[in-house]
């Protein structure tokens, strides 16, 4: 089972919510109006997410770019499992697929999605993973949510929410095609026995 | 999963996991001009053989430095019995270098598993005596697999003839366990010589067996030939190399008896002309025997990265 | 003098039984033997006694090997075993193939004093089977060697057997076969069979054995002389060795413990620690070897105790030498696997363990040291009575106890059973009215004393 997959409902484990499923889409039509104007129309622009909703929400990006402008941004799925740092410090993960976007990456613009950042440590390893495949012109990154405890010099190009919170905390970002429905929580990352004491 | 000794040892999901990591990294490779992940840096596995083989060693050892791990090779020819150091005094060493997983051939059945009694680190059985090579099974289904199902998922409904000696064949004994964990139908073919006593019952369910290969081949999805060893006929396992080779050898009139969509398989090395044709081994079509040694490197990368790639 | 009391010879009645002089003095119901004074007590409420275990098929490995066994390790281990006689093997280094050999291993035995030590003469000259060693030297030697072996090996060649089996006869002397046919076990690891099969370790068929004995037997028959089979391990020896005995031959033949209780499935993992020979077998095995032990086909309980080095034994399979530790876990084995089947009694026991073993070896006379027939090794494998040798294992039959390698006597540590519960302790042993062991452990006046 992919970490990334919250199993649990964050709903019913008294998750607090920070963006509900109208804001989600808001927010994802701001990043898309500002991928259109920052980089000229996206003419050169391939995106490329990393799994599991870094991939959904590429994908989600996408299509309202389409929808705003007569332009078909290629889109791929970068997994970096094999390019962390942190392997040794939990059991063995599951490897998954790396889809090159139409037309490859050599020479275009990449912008990496992500759904959270949060340490730049999974930033990094998409640089590398991205330097194994091929030469772009220009490497961006997009998130949905930037919750800050950065340890790595990495900033993204495109946030769509800055949520400060605490190291104890957790993000959980759900997207309509991995989830069911769109949303974003912040809990307290304890167990719901814990609380209070 | 800790060691890898047997291909008995994997269940249906770890099977399918081995198999989906190796599809997994050689498209992560495919293509590019620096075959280098830097998955493994840091760790260290040992090629412990003492064995000469350099097809096997050499592919643990790319596999390996394909994921950065740092590689000895560590050729032991001597053993207890020829007053070398004693197998677990040579693990005892490797344990104080750090290893972290160690590849081991060895001419004695069951060597790898008592060398997981003296090391902490991951034990991969490269093949020993005449009991298992999981590895290999796991590449030739691999192989079975991207030719015949497009890359996924089991080998239900897959008949798979194993032609040849039995009786020595690690190769065999792994193809027939991983084989039958993935659904498919084995069908082991020798002459009675050839076959342990008790092959019927060796592994619980009765495995199929047959003696003679015409027969067999009409229905073989897959054609796996076993290399033959020519000593064997001086033990009187078979009375003449000729003999054998008409008998139980893959020509091209045996070829011809294959559905259209059947595969021949070797693990190598071959004997032409003895259990193979060489327009056999040749077949443009059919012959899978050089691919089998490329997928060999990606599923021990993928046995590599499952061993040691997480926690320990 | 030693009075034991309130012991139940054969688990019948509890009796007292007053040792005077090596010898039985006296026996009667409990309070009714006078204590002498100066009489050492051993309290054995509830204890069963029995004659002394006799072991026609030990390992001692001196000379040559006593890194893994000595004399005196290998008695210890005896003693404490319940035994007080025990015959050892000739494949030593150098062989015992020679009156000076057997005598100077019979001699150290002696000296020690904590069972006695039988040597078995080698059947050929340095047990290569090529031709026969000077048997008859052995037998007029001191030690009174009447048994001889190549154990380890076959004797395969049936001209130079049908000959010992003759030669033998001329001092009433037995030849101990180790039935192997060494063409059909070349190289082999382990009883031929699915378990092989599967392990990749080459099989050692049981037809190799059977073969064998169908021929000694047969050899046997054809010149009317004793034939001893060692450690038969497969049903189908047994339905051999059923046949040979109603023709009337004179065919004897032993089992071990571990082919009492082990199957070859043990081999799964590869310890060497369950390597022997003959391998251990099937469970269809087992039970006729049970059986045959029952009914008399298999005349006794022989161990087999072959000491081997933690290094020589902590190796690959294929490279380690077989053989197991057996003197000090038999009775518990033949207990757990026998009694406790409800297969033999306590007679029975007595009689496997003790009174057929030294009938086949020839211990069972009167002891002499003049020279007769018995020689000065007899005395064993006698019924509880007035007037005998006193050579007796005093047992505990509802203990049980964690076989644990270091704690045993050998000095080797290759036992199979390591970690086993079994049922069953000796506490005491008597060498001719000596305690060897007391409360289980050796006495502090054991030894020496012959």
């Amino acid at each position: 089972m992919p970490a990334e997959n919250a199993s649990d409902d964050p709903r019913a484990t008294g998750a607090r919510s920070v963006l509900d499923s109208g804001d989600v889409s808001r927010v994802i039509d701001r990043m898309a109006h500002q991928i259109l104007e920052k980089t000229g129309g996206a003419a050169d622009a391939v995106l490329l997410g990393i799994p599991t909703r870094g991939v959904a929400l590429a994908a989600r990006l996408a299509g309202r770019i389409a929808i705003f402008e007569p332009v078909s941004v290629p889109i791929g799925t970068l997994d970096i499992t094999l390019y962390r740092d942190d392997l040794r410090l939990r059991g063995v993960r599951p490897l998954g697929a790396t889809v090159e976007p139409a037309g490859g990456i050599d020479g275009r613009l990449v912008i990496l999605v992500d759904d959270v950042l949060y340490s730049g440590r999974t930033v990094r390893a998409a640089l590398d993973a991205l330097t194994a495949l091929g030469r772009p012109r220009a490497v961006q990154l997009a998130v949905l949510v930037d919750r800050g405890h950065r340890e790595l010099p990495i900033r993204a190009d495109y946030v769509g929410k800055n949520l400060p919170t605490s190291r104890q905390e957790e993000v959980r970002v759900q997207l309509a095609d991995v989830d069911g429905a769109d949303g974003v929580f912040l809990t307290d990352g304890l167990y719901p026995g814990e609380r209070g004491r | 999963m800790r060691h890898l000794l047997s291909a008995g040892d994997l269940d249906l999901t770890e099977a399918l996991l081995v198999l989906d990591t190796a599809e997994q990294l050689d498209r992560a490779i495919a293509g590019r001009d620096v075959k280098k992940l830097p998955t493994l840096r840091g760790r260290t596995v040992v090629n412990l053989f003492y064995e000469d083989s350099t097809r096997t060693r050499t592919s643990f050892e790319l596999a390996a430095k394909r994921l950065s791990a740092d590689v000895i090779n560590f050729s032991a020819k001597g053993s207890s019995v020829a007053k070398g150091e004693s197998l677990k005094d040579t693990a005892l060493s490797l344990e104080a270098m750090g290893a972290d997983a160690v590849v081991a051939r060895h001419w004695a059945s069951g060597a790898p598993e008592r060398l997981t009694s003296w090391v902490r680190g991951s034990v991969i059985n490269a093949g020993d005596g005449t009991h298992e090579h999981p590895t290999q099974a796991l590449l030739d289904a691999f192989t079975m697999r991207r030719r015949l199902r497009g890359g996924e998922g089991d080998l239900e409904g897959l008949h798979v003839a194993i032609v040849g000696d039995v009786l020595h064949s690690r190769v065999a004994r792994s193809n027939t366990l991983l084989l039958r964990t993935l659904g498919a139908r084995v069908t082991l073919v020798a002459p009675p010589t050839l076959l342990p006593l008790g092959v019927e019952r060796m592994f619980g369910d009765p495995v199929d067996v047959s003696y003679d290969l015409d027969s067999v081949l009409p229905t073989a999805d897959v054609v796996m030939m076993l290399r033959v060893q020519s000593e064997r006929m001086a033990e009187s396992f078979f009375p003449s190399a000729r003999e054998y080779s008409r008998r139980y050898g893959l020509d091209v009139r045996r070829m011809g008896l294959l559905p259209d969509h059947a595969i021949v398989m070797h693990p190598g090395p071959m004997n032409r002309g003895m259990e193979i044709a060489a327009d056999v081994a040749d077949h443009p079509k059919r012959s899978t025997i050089v691919e089998q040694v490329t997928n060999g490197v990606s599923v021990r990368m993928a046995v590599l990265y499952l061993l040691l790639g997480g926690a320990e | 003098m030693i009075l034991i009391r309130g012991a139940r010879p054969y688990g019948e009645d509890a009796v007292d039984v007053l040792i005077a002089d090596g010898a039985i003095a006296a026996i009667g119901a409990p309070g009714s033997v006078a204590v002498p004074d100066d009489a050492q007590i051993v309290e054995a409420d509830g204890l069963i006694l029995l004659p002394g275990f006799v072991d026609v098929h030990t390992h001692l490995r001196e000379p040559g090997r006593e890194d893994a066994e000595t004399v005196a390790t290998g008695s210890a281990a005896a003693a404490l075993g319940g035994y007080t006689a025990v015959f050892a093997m000739p494949n030593t280094e150098p062989a015992t193939d020679t009156a000076g050999v057997v005598e100077q291993v019979w001699r150290l035995g002696s000296q020690i004093g904590l069972v006695d030590v039988i040597p078995i003469g080698a059947v050929t000259v340095g047990r290569k089977g090529e031709r026969l060693a000077e048997l008859g030297a052995m037998a007029d030697s001191a030690a009174r060697t009447t048994m001889f072996s190549d154990d380890g090996s076959c004797v395969s060649d049936p001209s130079l057997m049908r000959r010992a089996l003759e030669y033998v006869k001329a001092f009433d002397g037995v030849v101990a076969q180790h039935a192997e046919e060494h063409k059909l076990t070349v190289d082999a690891q382990m009883n031929e069979g699915a378990v092989s099969a599967r392990l990749g370790l080459k099989g050692w068929p049981a037809v190799a054995e059977e073969a064998i004995i169908a021929r000694d037997a047969l050899l046997a028959g054809h010149v009317g002389s004793r034939l001893h089979v060692c450690h038969v391990s497969t049903a189908g020896s047994v339905d051999i060795l059923r046949w040979a005995k109603a023709k009337g031959w004179d065919v004897t033949a032993e089992v071990t413990p571990h082919h009492l209780l082990l199957t070859d499935d043990r081999a799964e993992g590869y310890d060497p620690l369950f390597k022997v020979n003959p391998p251990l077998r099937t469970a269809a095995d087992v039970e006729a070897l049970r059986e045959a032990l029952a009914d008399g086909t298999i005349d006794c309980v022989a161990t087999d105790h072959a000491p081997h080095s933690t290094e020589d034994k902590e190796t690959e399979w294929a490279a380690a030498p077989p053989g197991m530790l057996g003197l000090q876990t038999a009775l518990s084995v033949v207990v757990q696997t026998m009694v406790q089947t409800g297969k033999l009694d306590w007679r029975g026991v007595a009689d496997r363990m003790s009174v057929a073993p030294a009938r086949i070896g020839r211990i069972d006379g009167v002891p002499s040291s003049d020279g007769g027939p018995a020689g000065p090794n007899g005395g064993h494998g006698q019924p509880i009575e007035v007037g005998r040798a006193a050579n007796l294992v005093l047992i505990d039959p509802d203990a049980t106890w964690l076989v644990a390698p270091s704690e045993l006597a050998s000095k080797s540590r290759n036992t199979p059973f390591a970690g086993f519960t079994l049922p069953a302790r000796v506490i005491a042993t008597f060498l001719r009215g000596t305690p060897t062991v007391l409360d289980g452990a050796l006495a502090a006046t054991a030894g020496a004393t012959a």
